[in-house]
């Protein structure tokens, strides 16, 4: 006797990207939040509907829209220049973008650079890089940013420039540990008896095989630097006045806290904890699925 | 023991001496100290006389021996706004930022301790997932926001605390939330994390087998074992919390050496600037050396597997 079985057909189903994006656990909301402060940055200039750096006197103190006193001219009110506070955190956007992700990758390459060279020619020079390294790490970051930004004086690049060079250590511990095992393995002892040169080696066989790690740790450090440059900018030593970083205009309202003026404070500290929650979940997952070894970190 | 103790502080007087030539190094390489050590608006002559003062028309070494000389005495220079030496200065400042400190660090662990075991018992439910949004936010806003949220909400209007200065310990509690909630969601972070370790290990599975009952197991066994990273944890960070609070005692003018740190940037008085920096900075370096020796001492294996 024949078993009749019952044929089952399953409707083709495609796979949409995004979809399978939601089953992996990708952080989808914190990518979009990223993405969306991106390009708030970069059209900055046909988004923010006024000047940010220009306001009227005669609308100083507006509340937002929705409260008494408030109107649809400035959205989320201005400040005690006049100036709208909604175009101002549209090009505080571009500000936080620029140190963030130029401070990031400076550090990275700086802290790369000196990690890989550490971890393969070893000896002296390891102890010598890993000793100031050692000292890097413990001076409080923050209050050595603050010391480096007072002698340096207030500027964009100044901001970069310091913190990068505050922020390096972590890529520079992580990234020679791992050179300490690459450099034992078959494909890098294949490169020494083929007569390749130590900068050879470095440059073209163990720098792509750290990149990935250099690539979790920036995303990871996104949040520390975007903070620290807020803190910067709020104590007066970061970006300088009118530019609209988002740090300087919750110090500008900070005089305005205790008369209510909630708008000054409460905007321009969501947008940094939008952008450095963001970065943070984003970070951790990268970090579980790019690099296993990271995840103890 | 005796070589190990040794080597720490060899590295430990290393990272003095490069903390200094930092110091030192940066001072120089970014512009001319005698503008930073002059008030602004000084003529050309008394640029000169500061230099010749401060012995800056020597060659780097004899000045780097000049600098570290005075170090050596204890003198980290004179405050130009306040008119006193910047030691002093810091020191009449240093017990409010270590009473912050104090309390800043009870409260993290009051908070972090507790929630920490509480996730760790219930892995994946309503407590481990409340704690991990806990520890996220704790990491991700900017302590200085926090602290002005506070202002506007506890002071402007609910009216209940203080907004800002010193005296009375209601003025201690926002400043040491804002302060204390990093430090909380690391220590929840740790205490999370270790007690799974312990909960995984062999001697609480044989106290379970033996038929404690789980509160016991968990106190007795888990718990105290559990604590000795996050105590160690929070020893370390109870000496960065001095040094790290800048920001949040700017928000509230809690009268502390980060203020003090504030105040030099603001008025340009360089000495107070870099006498905080440097102080800071060695008060970690010797703090982790110290740390680092007690380890050993308590865990041979340390030691020997150096």
């Amino acid at each position: 006797m024949a078993i009749q079985t019952e044929v089952l057909v399953l409707p083709a189903r495609s796979p949409s990207r995004l979809a399978s994006l939601r089953r992996s656990d990708f952080p989808l909301i914190p990518a979009l939040i990223l993405c969306a402060i991106a390009l708030v940055a970069i059209f900055a200039n046909v988004l923010a509907p006024h000047n940010p750096e220009i306001g009227s006197l005669t609308a100083r103190f507006r509340p937002p829209f929705w409260q008494a006193g408030g109107s649809t001219k400035y959205l989320l009110g201005t400040d005690q220049l006049g100036r709208d506070v909604l175009s101002r955190l549209i090009f505080g956007a571009r500000i936080s973008m620029v140190v963030g992700l130029t401070a990031v990758m400076f550090a990275g390459v700086l802290g790369t650079t000196l990690g890989i060279i550490s971890g393969y020619l070893g000896g002296w020079v390891d102890q010598v890089i890993m000793r100031i390294t050692d000292t890097w790490l413990a001076l409080p970051a923050l209050m050595f940013a603050i010391f480096l930004a007072a002698i340096a004086g207030p500027s964009l690049w100044n901001i970069v420039l310091i913190l990068g060079i505050t922020y390096w250590t972590r890529y520079a511990r992580v990234i020679r540990g791992e050179v300490l095992s690459l450099k034992e393995r078959e494909f890098v002892r294949l490169a020494i008896v083929a007569g390749c040169s130590k900068w050879t080696i470095m440059l073209r066989h163990i720098l792509p095989n750290v990149i990935n790690t250099a690539i979790v740790l920036g995303t990871l450090e996104l949040g520390v630097v975007i903070i620290a440059e807020a803190s910067l900018s709020f104590l007066g030593v970061g970006v300088p006045p009118p530019e609209p970083a988002w740090g300087l205009m919750l110090s500008d309202g900070k005089q305005g806290l205790m008369v209510g003026r909630w708008w000054l404070t409460v905007f321009p500290g969501c947008c940094i904890m939008l952008m450095v929650l963001s970065a943070n979940l984003l970070g951790d997952w990268l970090r579980v699925k790019l690099d296993p070894q990271l995840r103890q970190l | 023991m005796k070589r190990y103790i040794g080597r720490r502080i060899g590295y430990c007087l290393l990272s003095l001496f490069l903390l200094s030539v930092t110091i030192f190094f940066f001072v120089r390489v970014t512009g001319d100290p005698a503008t930073l050590l002059v008030e602004p608006g000084a003529s050309q002559a008394d640029l000169d006389a500061i230099r010749h003062q401060f012995g800056l028309d020597q060659p780097l070494l004899v000045q780097y021996g000049i600098f570290m000389a005075s170090l050596a005495h204890g003198d980290l220079g004179q405050s130009f706004y306040y008119r006193t030496p910047v030691l002093d200065l810091y020191l009449s400042r240093l017990p409010n930022s270590i009473y912050l400190a104090v309390v800043a660090m009870a409260l993290s662990l009051v908070i972090g301790i507790p929630s920490g075991v509480l996730a760790s018992v219930r892995v994946g439910r309503f407590w481990d997932n409340f704690g991990k949004l806990f520890t996220l936010l704790g990491l991700s806003l900017p302590s200085f926001w926090v602290g002005l949220v506070l202002i506007l909400v506890f002071s402007v209007y609910l009216g209940w605390l203080p907004s800002s200065g010193a005296g009375t310990p209601l003025h201690l509690i926002m400043p040491a939330f804002a302060l204390g909630w990093y430090f909380a969601a690391a220590h929840m972070r740790l205490t999370r994390s270790s007690m799974l370790e312990v909960l995984g290990s062999e001697y609480v599975k044989l106290a379970r087998l033996k038929g404690l009952p789980q509160s016991l197991v968990i106190a007795k066994h888990a718990f105290k074992n559990a604590l000795i990273p996050v105590l160690t944890l929070a020893g370390i960070n109870l000496v960065i919390m001095v040094n790290v609070a800048t920001v949040v005692e700017v928000v509230f003018a809690w009268p502390g050496i980060g203020r003090l740190l504030y105040e030099g940037v603001t008025f340009r008085d360089f000495p107070v600037v870099q006498g905080v920096v440097l102080m800071g900075g060695a008060m970690i370096v010797i703090v982790n050396m110290v740390v680092d020796i007690l380890y050993a001492v308590i865990d041979p294996r340390i030691r020997l597997g150096s």
